[in-house]
């Protein structure tokens, strides 16, 4: 069994590093928002984490094409650890942002689209596990779920598309808001160096969690064919 | 160069004419076998009328549906019915299949097995049509609401064709895993819901008499979804039926 790559162990260290400066920069660099105050200061993970939800749903996706075109295993092994990783930063996407939406807007929770996606996103992902959960045979397993990632993904975006012409209360603070946005605001420059610093802290921990969920998920292969071998 | 082209012309015609006209066939072929079936059993459209009914019943006691809360939630009321006895239909003819055996006949039949996709799905859609064009009326009496509009009627159509490509995909999936009937609305709810809140929208805007132009990007997102999801399938049904 090959021992853990070096480059990985690099890899770890730095994106520890990058977190723990991500954190400070949310708190000591980037300045205290003047109407919302200290709740404000979950935006920055809030959007970084939904951004590596989907980034996660997005690789599913090609790697689902990739595995159906293939059909090499290795693929769906990044397909499945591509959407596990998202489940749990969507997730953590959705937490965050109801906790910020506690303190800006009033309320847990809202039918606002963004927050309706996200739950149905959530839901979709866990219909995929299931999915998985019923199925023995490893083949038929990983192009069942190379299909239905694939599904999700042109589904997911119709879903928004249709909340979307209701109107929305979500503040955009990337492009063109809407006028009904509540709770929105301008980035000053180190709120926006704090942003992107953000953005792609996480998209490091995904690209190291991802490394890791699919050396893990080779290694379980390694061992079902060992028990395998041994059984006949 | 004249007769040439005509020749080619007619060459590709030739190679190409019989192709689509056996997949037709195919198609149909099984479109009538399903019918057929459900002619003599008559087990799979009872099932579901019976279990619509049983739904619209039940929203009568549970949203109390008086004059006022009748014109609001018509539509809801009756996409989550359609929504219902779909998935019942969906669940049984694919399960139909399978227990007797008889998708591994379809499967060995010398036809594109995008046909065979189609032809479950065309079969799947008249079964909902004719659900639906029970209920309808059923309810219309019971409610003395008239749904007898051009425009919902379209909504309705195009809500049940992207409902059943979808759903005639998934149901081929679930029946091939251990959970089986349990895991088609689970994974089909997810996926339908941008086509339930577009047909629920469009059908309330019919009902109550909306602007068309207000109507319209419903009208449209139910095209799209229609298109995307027809040809996704299209693609993927190889992958699912494989063995």
């Amino acid at each position: 069994m090959e021992s853990k790559p070096r480059m990985l162990v690099i890899l770890d260290v730095i994106t520890s590093l990058l977190f723990l400066t991500a954190v400070g920069m949310v708190f000591f660099y980037a300045p205290l928002e003047a109407v919302m105050g200290q709740v404000q200061r979950v935006f920055y993970f809030h959007v970084a984490n939904a951004w590596v939800g989907m980034l996660g749903f997005m690789v599913a996706a090609i790697s689902g094409i990739a595995y159906l075109r293939k059909g090499d295993r290795k693929w769906d092994i990044v397909g499945l650890s591509a959407i596990e990783i998202s489940f749990v930063f969507f997730f953590t996407a959705i937490v965050s942002g109801s906790i910020w939406a506690r303190g800006s807007w009033g309320t847990w929770w809202t039918w606002d689209p963004r927050l309706t996606t996200a739950a149905i996103c959530e839901l979709v992902y866990a219909a995929y596990f299931l999915l998985r959960q019923g199925i023995e045979d490893p083949d038929r397993r990983a192009r069942f779920g190379a299909v239905y990632a694939i599904l999700s993904f042109i589904s997911v975006p119709l879903t928004f598309i249709s909340i979307r012409i209701f109107r929305t209360i979500h503040p955009v603070i990337i492009g063109a808001g809407g006028s009904g946005a509540e709770g929105s605001f301008d980035m000053s420059p180190r709120m926006l160096h704090t942003f992107i610093f953000s953005l792609i802290t996480f998209s490091i921990i995904f690209a190291d969690l991802l490394w890791h969920r699919i050396r893990l998920g080779k290694l379980a292969e390694e061992a079902e064919n060992l028990r395998l071998k041994t059984l006949q | 160069m004249e007769p040439i082209s005509q020749a080619e012309k007619q060459l590709t015609r030739k190679s190409s004419a019989p192709g689509f006209g056996q997949f037709i066939r195919a198609v149909s072929a099984i479109i009538w076998k399903d019918l057929a079936a459900e002619l003599r059993s008559r087990e799979l459209l009872s099932a579901m009328l019976v279990f619509a009914l049983l739904v619209i019943l039940i929203f009568n006691f549970a949203l109390e549906l008086d004059a006022s809360t009748r014109a609001a939630v018509t539509a809801g009321v009756l996409w989550v019915t359609f929504a219902f006895a779909g998935t019942l239909g969906l669940n049984r003819s694919m399960a139909m299949e399978k227990d007797r055996g008889c998708l591994d006949g379809l499967l060995l039949a010398p036809v594109d097995r995008s046909a065979i996709y189609f032809g479950k799905a065309v079969g799947n859609l008249i079964f909902m049509l004719i659900v639906e064009a029970i209920v309808l009326p059923v309810y219309s009496v019971l409610y003395s609401v008239n749904l007898f509009n051009p425009g919902l009627l379209l909504v309705i159509l195009l809500g049940s064709i992207g409902y059943v490509a979808v759903g005639t995909l998934l149901s081929s999936m679930a029946v091939q895993t251990r959970t089986r009937d349990v895991l088609l609305p689970v994974l089909l709810f997810p996926l339908v819901i941008p086509i339930l809140i577009a047909a629920v929208k469009g059908s309330t805007g019919f009902l109550q008499g909306v602007d068309s132009v207000d109507i319209r990007p419903w009208i449209n997102l139910l095209l799209v979804y229609d298109v995307i999801f027809i040809a996704a399938s299209f693609m993927v049904f190889d992958y699912i039926v494989e063995e």
